[in-house]
């Protein structure tokens, strides 16, 4: 069966409480997923505060300042803080999402943050993505043509271009993926919102001469029908993309090149 | 401890070639359930804990008793597919999920069989 509880070794303990500062009138309560695999001990939630007057304005900025002024062992990936890496994607009060863009104006309360649901972890809030990016690598991402190059670029006219738009922007933060409760029960088999997106993407780019061929690797109970348009993936897209409607027209594309 | 390269698993036993069947027939009888359920169940509700003789003349009927023959074909047939995609989706050992399928498949069968044959029948005698 699906598994519904997490397993012994998964159980959240309770964690370390750091000390408040000094002076601050209402200091911010963060209560952090930790794990270290080298420990063997069970993750734990370590709670820490913070003056947010003395913080830039969003939650990587509150987790930057943890790391640099109370506890530097707190582990996460970070990169672009500007929304276009997806390296810092985790879950924070409930929401996966990038920590970079989401404003701690809009966490009511302590803020909760775990990394990203349903997947290993390799330490604090740090996932393992290596399966999900292998899912990305299965849909070809890339130009595939059976004419022969031209002398200068592809042509695309502008219209067929702006199909690429809603799409091209995913920065495979998996955010979407990891929200979707299908991926979390047969992530092995089902592909997912992101890597169908991209599907999606390669499929309706007017350049590609691959298209059935992308349809018949799509053309599985599982890789694409696991999708039972819950839609979890678009309301949680930090990006604002719509993976859910773009499955969907893969679902459509199915249908209309049988009937 | 398998050492298969993340690609290998997610190539897995390959594309099954199928899906999309399944997925249109699963639409497709939703809808035709739609007005089927309403003829079907307008007239059952009006029928019940009537006399014997009310019920059997009702079915008699050649356009009731089509509908009904269509209705039970066509929800068992939709129920099937449905069941079939929870049992995908929550049951993973492999003997369970077999057997849940299988069971599934004929369990959906046999009573819409039967649903379709006991509406000929008085249809046919009475």
């Amino acid at each position: 069966m699906a598994e519904f509880a997490l397993p012994k070794n998964s159980r959240i303990t309770k964690g370390k409480t750091w000390p408040k500062p000094d002076g601050g009138a209402d200091p911010r309560a963060f209560r952090i997923y930790r794990w270290d695999p080298d420990s063997g001990a069970n993750p734990r939630l370590d709670s820490y505060y913070l003056d947010l007057d003395k913080c830039g304005p969003m939650v990587l900025d509150a987790i930057i300042m943890i790391k640099n002024e109370i506890d530097p062992t707190l582990t996460f990936r970070r990169s672009c803080r500007e929304g276009i890496c997806g390296s810092c994607a985790m879950n924070i009060d409930g929401i996966n999402t990038l920590a970079c863009t989401y404003g701690l104006d809009e966490i009511r309360g302590e803020v909760k943050i775990y990394p990203l649901p349903h997947l290993e972890v390799v330490k604090d809030l740090i996932p393992d993505l290596t399966h999900f990016y292998a899912q990305h690598a299965s849909v070809k991402p890339w130009l595939e043509t059976e004419t022969p190059a031209p002398e200068r670029e592809w042509r695309q006219s502008i219209e067929d271009r702006e199909k690429l738009d809603g799409l091209y922007e995913c920065v495979m933060c998996a955010c979407c993926s990891t929200a979707c409760p299908s991926y979390w029960w047969n992530s092995e088999r089902y592909l997912g919102p992101a890597a169908l997106l991209h599907a999606y993407r390669w499929l309706i780019d007017s350049r590609d001469e691959a298209a059935g061929e992308r349809l018949d690797d799509l053309e599985d109970p599982f890789r694409l029908y696991r999708c039972h348009t819950i839609m979890s993936c678009t309301k949680t897209c930090p990006k604002g993309l719509n993976p859910a409607k773009a499955i969907a027209e893969i679902k459509k594309m199915m249908i209309e090149r049988q009937v | 401890m398998t050492h298969r390269t993340p690609r290998a698993r997610v190539s897995g036993l390959g594309a099954a070639g199928q899906g999309s069947h399944h997925w249109w027939l699963q639409r497709i009888s939703a809808l035709a359930l739609l007005p089927l359920t309403v003829l079907f169940m307008v007239p059952f509700a009006g029928l019940l804990g009537g006399a014997h003789t009310a019920v059997l003349a009702h079915y008699a009927h050649p356009f009731h008793a089509l509908v009904a023959v269509l209705f039970i074909a066509v929800a068992f047939r939709h129920l099937a597919l449905g069941l079939q995609v929870v049992i995908e989706d929550y049951v993973h050992g492999k003997a369970w999920r077999t057997g849940l399928l299988v069971g599934n498949s004929m369990f959906c069968f046999s009573f819409g069989l039967a649903g379709v044959f006991a509406v000929l029948k008085i249809a046919f005698t009475s």
